[in-house]
C-alpha cells in the first residue's frame, strides 16, 4: 500500500498555473461553489447594470437576511441527518406573537421580541422532543409542525394582518447605522467596520495557515493563498464602498454577521458541533463513542426553533407587519441553500459558510431576475434547476474523489 | 483440467494518485477452485471488480479473455450475462423480501400476461435451495435467517443465473465454523458440477483444504500462482509470499504480569431489546485483572457482542440485572458516556457500522470518544492539540496514511481497525473490550494488532478479547471464558485449553448444561 500512495506535500509545481489547476481540482467542492457564486454575480452584473448599484446591494442584504438566518439552523439540522419543514410557519407564528403583544396589547418592542424568541424555543423543544425522545423522523414531525404552527399563527392573528410596528421594531430589519464617524456623501463607519473585518479575517486565515504548516499539513500554495485573500478583501471593500454611499451599514447585517461567526465557531470548534457531525456521519458509532444522541438532537431542534424565531422577528420587521401567510415556503429556500452550499443529503457533511454562499446564490438569482423583470413563473423554475444541478455536481464530485471530502 | 476458462493479461488499474494493479495476470482453469490471497489493500478486490465489470472496460489497461473470447464488460450485468457472478463480502440481499424474491430479483419469471408467476418462482427457488443444501421455506423473509444461510441464498441466486465462474469475496469471514464447513462442502459440490470458482480468503487453512491452485497478490502485483497439490506449498509459504517477509510466529510473545482485579461482573442478565421475555445473557459472571488478557470465545449468536455492549453503558438490551464492580467498587453505568468516564472502552466488531464515521477524517475519528480532553474551559476544541494526538497515535500504532487529515473510509481494514483502537486508547481506559479485533484484516496487520494488545496489557490495562477464531484466543489470551447461548459455560487458564475443549464448551446446549449441573 505505502509504495503506491501518492506523496502528500505538494512539491513545488513546474508552473504556477499547473499548481493552481491542481489545487483547484483538489478542492473542487469549496472552490466550485465560490466560482458558481462569482459567475452568477458576473452574469447579472453584465445583463442588468443596476444589479451592482448602491441601492440594490443594500436591498439584497435586507431582502434575504432572514433566509440566511434560517439556513444557519437548517444546516445544523441537515448535518444531523434530519430536516425541518416547519420553519416558514414558525416565522409566521413568532412574528404574530410579537405583533399581537406590541401592537394590540401595547407592550414595548423588546417584550415582543423576547416573547417571539421564547415561543421559538418552545416550538424547537416541542419538535425536538418528538424527534429525539419519541423517535419520529424530523420530516414527519416538522410536516406536522408546518400545519400546526401555521394554524396557530392564523389563530393568534385572528386571520388578519397586524401592523405597522413602532420605529424601533421597524429598524431591526430596515434601520442603518450611518454618520457615526461622519463622511462626505459616504459613511466612514461602514468602511471602518468592513476594514476591521477584512483585516481580522486575513489575520485568522494567516494564523490558521501557520498552524497547518507547523503540523506539516497540505496548504494552498502561497501565491494562491494571497490572491484568495486579496479577492476577498477587494470584493468586501467594494461592497462596503457601495453600501456606504447609500444609507450606511444595515443593522441586520451586523446581526447576521454575528450569527454566522457564532455558529461557525459552534459547529467547528465545540464538542456539541462535533457531535452533530458525528451523529449525521454514523449514528451508531456516535452513540458507542459516548455521544448523547438524544440530547444533541433535541438541542439542535431547539436551536432551529430559536433561529426561526429570530428570522420571524426580522421578517415581520422587514414587511412591517405580521401576516397569517408570512414565511410561506421559506423552509424550502433555507433547505436549498444548505444543499447548494454542499451539505450532504444524508447528513454528516456541510458547513455554515457553505450554506451562506448557497443562500447568497439563491438570493442573487431571485434578485437579479426580479430586476430584469423575469416573469413570476420562471423564477422558481430557474431556482429548482439550480438546486438539482448543484446536488448533481456534488455527487459527481464525490464519485470522482472516491469518497473523499 | 488444462482447459482455461479465464485469462486476465497484464491488467493495470490506476486510481488518481495510486496504481492499484500493476501488470497483474491471472489464469484460471475450467472447473477448478482458485484461491486469491493477499494482504488487505493488495489489490484482490480491485482485480475482481475489473473482472466483473464494476470497473468498466476502458478504465484499466490489459486484456480479459473469458471462454476463449476477449471480452470488454461495461457493467456487472454484462459479465453476469456471460456467466460471471461475484458475491461480495457485504451481502446484497433485500432483508424484507422473501428468499425466492431475492433469488429472482432483477431476473423475475413472468407468465404470458407479463405478471410474475409465483408458483413457478417458488418451485424454481425450492430446487435451487435443495442444490445449495438450504432447508428453509422459500417465502421466509431473508432478514429472518442467519448470515450463513444468507450466503447460501446468494449462491442460489448465482446458480439461477447459470453461473460458470463464481467469485466469492471473503465468503466465510462472517461465518462460524459449522457454516463455513458447510459452505466449503457446497463449493466442492459445485466444482463437481463443473462450476469454476474464485475464492478470496484470509483463512489460510480453508484455502489449504479447498483450493486447487492459489495466486498470491502483493502491492498490486502477482507474486506467484501455485498448484496446491505441490507438497512445498504450506500455510507458512503462503504467508511469507503474502507479506513479503518471514513471519516466524503468528502471535507475539509477552511477559505476563497480572495485577489486581479491575473489573468483576456478577449475575449479569440481559433481555432482548424488542422481543420481551427473551433472555440474551443469562447470569454471566466474570473477572478481569490488570495486565491480563481475557478471552471470550463463543460462536456467532452466543451473545458475545450483546454481553460486551450491555456492559458498556447498557448500549444493548433491556431489563438488565446484575452488578459491575470496578476496582472493587460497585458501579452503575447508565450510558456510554458514563462507561467512558469510568474508563471502560469497547471496540466494536463491525468497524464500518458501529466504529467509525466514514465521512470524517482520521483525526476526527480518533478524537471522537475522548473529545472532552481537547476542550478548553469555555468549551473550544483545541484543534492543534487534536492534530498532535492523532499524529501521535498514527506513529504509535503505525497507521499507514500520509496524513491524519485523510478520510478514514480510504484506509484498508487493518488501518481502520488501528484508528478504532487509537480512539479508545486516547480515552485512557482501564478495561478494554475488543470485539473481534482482527476480523477481516490480513496476517501482517493481525500481528501488529496482537502486539498492541500485548502493549496494552503490559501498561496495566485489563483487556477482554472476544473472538470466534480459536487459534487467536489461544494465541493472545491468559484466560478464557466460553459462551454458549448467553451462558458462560466454562473458564479455563490458557495453559490447559485446547481448541477441541473450547469448541466442546462453546457448542454446549442448554439441556446439556442442566444435566451437568
Amino acid at each position: 500500500m505505502t509504495s503506491t500512495t501518492a506523496p502528500v506535500t505538494s512539491a513545488p509545481g513546474p508552473s504556477p498555473i499547473a499548481a493552481f489547476g491542481r489545487y483547484f481540482m483538489d478542492n473542487l467542492r469549496t472552490n466550485g461553489i465560490l466560482l458558481a457564486f462569482a459567475v452568477v454575480v458576473l452574469v447579472f452584473a453584465i445583463m442588468e447594470p443596476t444589479f451592482l448599484s448602491k441601492s440594490n446591494l443594500t436591498n439584497l442584504v435586507l431582502q434575504y437576511s432572514y433566509v440566511l438566518i434560517l439556513a444557519i439552523g437548517m444546516l445544523m439540522v441537515i448535518v444531523l441527518g434530519q430536516i425541518d419543514l416547519s420553519v416558514g410557519s414558525v416565522i409566521a407564528l413568532t412574528g404574530a406573537v410579537a405583533a399581537v403583544l406590541v401592537k394590540l396589547h401595547g407592550y414595548p418592542w423588546w417584550v415582543g421580541i423576547l416573547a417571539a424568541l421564547f415561543v421559538g424555543l418552545l416550538v424547537g423543544a416541542w419538535q425536538g422532543f418528538w424527534v429525539a425522545y419519541v423517535g419520529i423522523p424530523g420530516f414527519i414531525v416538522s410536516l406536522g409542525g408546518l400545519l400546526i404552527f401555521r394554524g396557530l399563527a392564523q389563530l393568534v392573528l385572528n386571520y388578519i394582518s397586524v401592523g405597522p410596528f413602532d420605529q424601533t421594531y421597524y429598524n431591526i430589519a430596515n434601520g442603518f447605522i450611518n454618520g457615526w464617524l461622519g463622511g462626505n456623501g459616504y459613511d466612514v463607519f461602514t468602511l471602518v467596520v468592513f476594514a476591521i473585518a477584512v483585516v481580522g479575517y486575513g489575520f485568522l486565515q494567516w494564523k490558521a495557515r501557520l498552524g497547518q504548516l507547523r503540523y506539516q499539513q497540505e496548504v494552498a500554495p502561497l501565491p494562491i493563498f494571497i490572491v484568495k485573500l486579496a479577492i476577498v478583501a477587494v470584493v468586501a471593500m467594494l461592497f462596503a464602498w457601495q453600501i456606504s454611499h447609500h444609507r450606511g451599514l444595515p443593522f441586520i447585517l451586523i446581526i447576521l454577521a454575528v450569527l454566522i461567526m457564532v455558529y461557525t465557531m459552534v459547529t467547528q470548534k465545540t464538542a456539541f458541533g462535533r457531535h452533530i457531525y458525528a451523529i449525521g456521519g454514523n449514528l451508531n458509532a456516535a452513540e458507542l463513542s459516548g455521544v448523547k444522541v438524544k440530547r444533541v438532537t433535541f438541542w439542535t431542534f431547539v436551536n432551529m426553533g430559536f433561529l426561526a424565531a429570530v428570522a420571524g422577528v426580522v421578517y415581520s420587521s422587514r414587511v412591517n407587519a405580521a401576516q397569517p401567510a408570512a414565511g410561506n415556503g421559506f423552509e424550502l429556500d433555507a433547505i436549498a441553500a444548505c444543499f447548494i452550499g454542499g451539505a450532504s443529503t444524508t447528513g454528516g457533511i456541510g458547513r455554515v459558510g457553505g450554506a451562506m454562499i448557497g443562500g447568497l446564490i439563491m438570493a442573487v438569482i431571485s434578485n437579479g431576475m426580479q430586476l430584469m423583470g423575469v416573469s413570476q413563473g420562471v423564477q422558481p423554475v430557474v431556482k429548482g434547476t439550480i438546486l438539482l444541478l448543484a446536488v448533481a455536481f456534488d455527487l459527481y464530485n464525490k464519485r470522482r474523489a472516491g469518497g473523499s471530502r | 483440467m488444462n482447459d482455461t476458462i479465464l485469462e486476465m493479461r497484464s491488467i493495470t488499474k490506476r486510481f488518481p494518485g495510486v496504481v492499484a494493479l500493476s501488470d497483474v495476470s491471472l489464469t484460471v482453469a475450467r472447473g477448478e477452485i482458485h484461491a486469491i490471497c493477499g494482504e488487505n489493500g493488495a489489490g484482490k478486490s480491485t482485480l475482481m471488480k475489473v473482472l466483473s465489470g464494476v470497473h468498466p472496460a476502458g478504465t484499466y489497461e490489459g486484456e480479459i479473455i473469458f471462454e476463449g473470447k476477449p471480452t470488454r464488460f461495461g457493467s456487472i450485468s454484462d459479465s453476469e450475462r456471460e456467466g460471471i457472478v461475484i458475491i461480495h463480502q457485504e451481502l446484497a440481499l433485500v432483508p424484507y423480501l422473501s428468499i425466492a424474491e431475492n433469488i429472482f430479483l432483477g431476473n423475475e419469471q413472468h407468465n404470458k400476461l407479463g405478471l410474475i408467476d409465483w408458483g413457478h418462482v417458488n418451485s424454481l427457488a425450492y430446487d435451487l435451495l435443495n442444490r445449495v443444501g438450504l432447508h428453509e421455506n422459500t417465502t421466509t423473509p431473508v432478514s429472518q435467517i442467519g448470515v450463513g444461510k444468507q450466503q447460501l441464498v446468494e449462491i442460489a441466486k448465482a446458480l439461477s443465473k447459470n453461473v460458470k465462474l463464481l467469485i466469492l469475496d471473503e465468503p466465510t469471514a462472517a461465518l462460524n465454523d459449522n457454516d463455513s464447513e458447510h459452505l466449503l462442502d457446497l463449493l466442492r459440490g459445485l466444482k463437481n458440477e463443473g462450476i469454476t470458482c474464485i475464492i478470496i480468503s484470509h483463512k489460510l487453512n480453508e484455502i489449504m483444504e479447498i483450493a486447487d491452485s492459489t495466486t498470491i497478490i502483493r502491492d498490486g502485483q502477482t507474486i506467484r500462482t501455485m498448484p496446491m497439490d505441490d507438497p512445498e506449498v504450506t500455510q507458512d509459504l503462503i504467508i511469507k509470499l503474502m507479506v513479503g517477509r518471514e513471519l516466524e510466529q503468528r502471535f507475539p510473545t509477552r511477559n505476563v504480569a497480572i495485577g489486581e482485579e479491575v473489573m468483576r461482573v456478577e449475575d449479569w442478565t440481559v433481555h432482548h431489546p424488542t422481543q420481551s421475555g427473551r433472555v440474551v445473557i443469562d447470569n454471566a459472571s466474570l473477572t478481569v485483572h490488570a495486565g491480563e488478557v481475557v478471552g471470550i470465545a463463543g460462536l456467532m449468536g452466543a451473545g458475545r457482542t450483546e454481553l460486551a455492549m450491555s456492559l458498556f453503558g447498557r448500549s444493548y438490551g433491556r431489563d438488565i440485572s446484575g452488578q459491575i464492580y470496578l476496582h472493587g467498587q460497585a458501579v452503575t453505568l447508565h450510558d456510554v458516556d458514563d462507561a467512558i468516564a469510568h474508563r471502560l472502552a469497547y471496540a466494536t466488531e463491525d468497524r464500518k457500522r458501529y466504529g467509525l464515521n466514514l465521512l470524517a477524517d482520521i483525526k476526527t475519528n480518533i478524537s471522537a470518544a475522548g473529545l472532552k480532553q481537547l476542550c478548553s474551559k469555555i468549551g473550544w476544541i483545541n484543534s492543534n492539540e487534536e492534530l498532535q494526538v492523532a499524529d501521535h497515535y498514527r506513529g504509535q500504532l503505525n497507521i499507514k496514511t500520509p496524513s491524519v487529515l485523510y478520510n478514514v473510509g480510504k484506509l484498508s481494514g487493518g488501518n481502520q481497525q488501528k484508528v478504532v483502537l487509537s480512539k479508545w486508547l486516547y480515552t485512557d481506559p482501564d478495561v478494554l473490550i475488543l470485539d473481534e479485533p482482527t476480523r477481516g484484516i490480513d496476517v501482517g496487520a493481525k500481528y501488529e494488532i496482537y502486539t498492541h494488545i500485548n502493549e496494552m496489557a503490559a501498561n496495566g490495562k485489563a483487556v477482554i478479547v472476544i473472538s470466534s477464531e480459536l487459534p487467536e484466543i489461544l494465541g493472545v489470551c491468559d484466560r478464557v471464558y466460553t459462551l454458549a447461548e448467553g451462558r458462560i459455560t466454562g473458564e479455563l487458564p490458557i495453559g490447559v485449553a485446547t481448541q477441541e475443549h473450547l469448541m466442546a464448551l462453546m457448542t454446549q446446549e442448554k439441556s446439556e448444561q442442566k444435566e451437568l449441573r
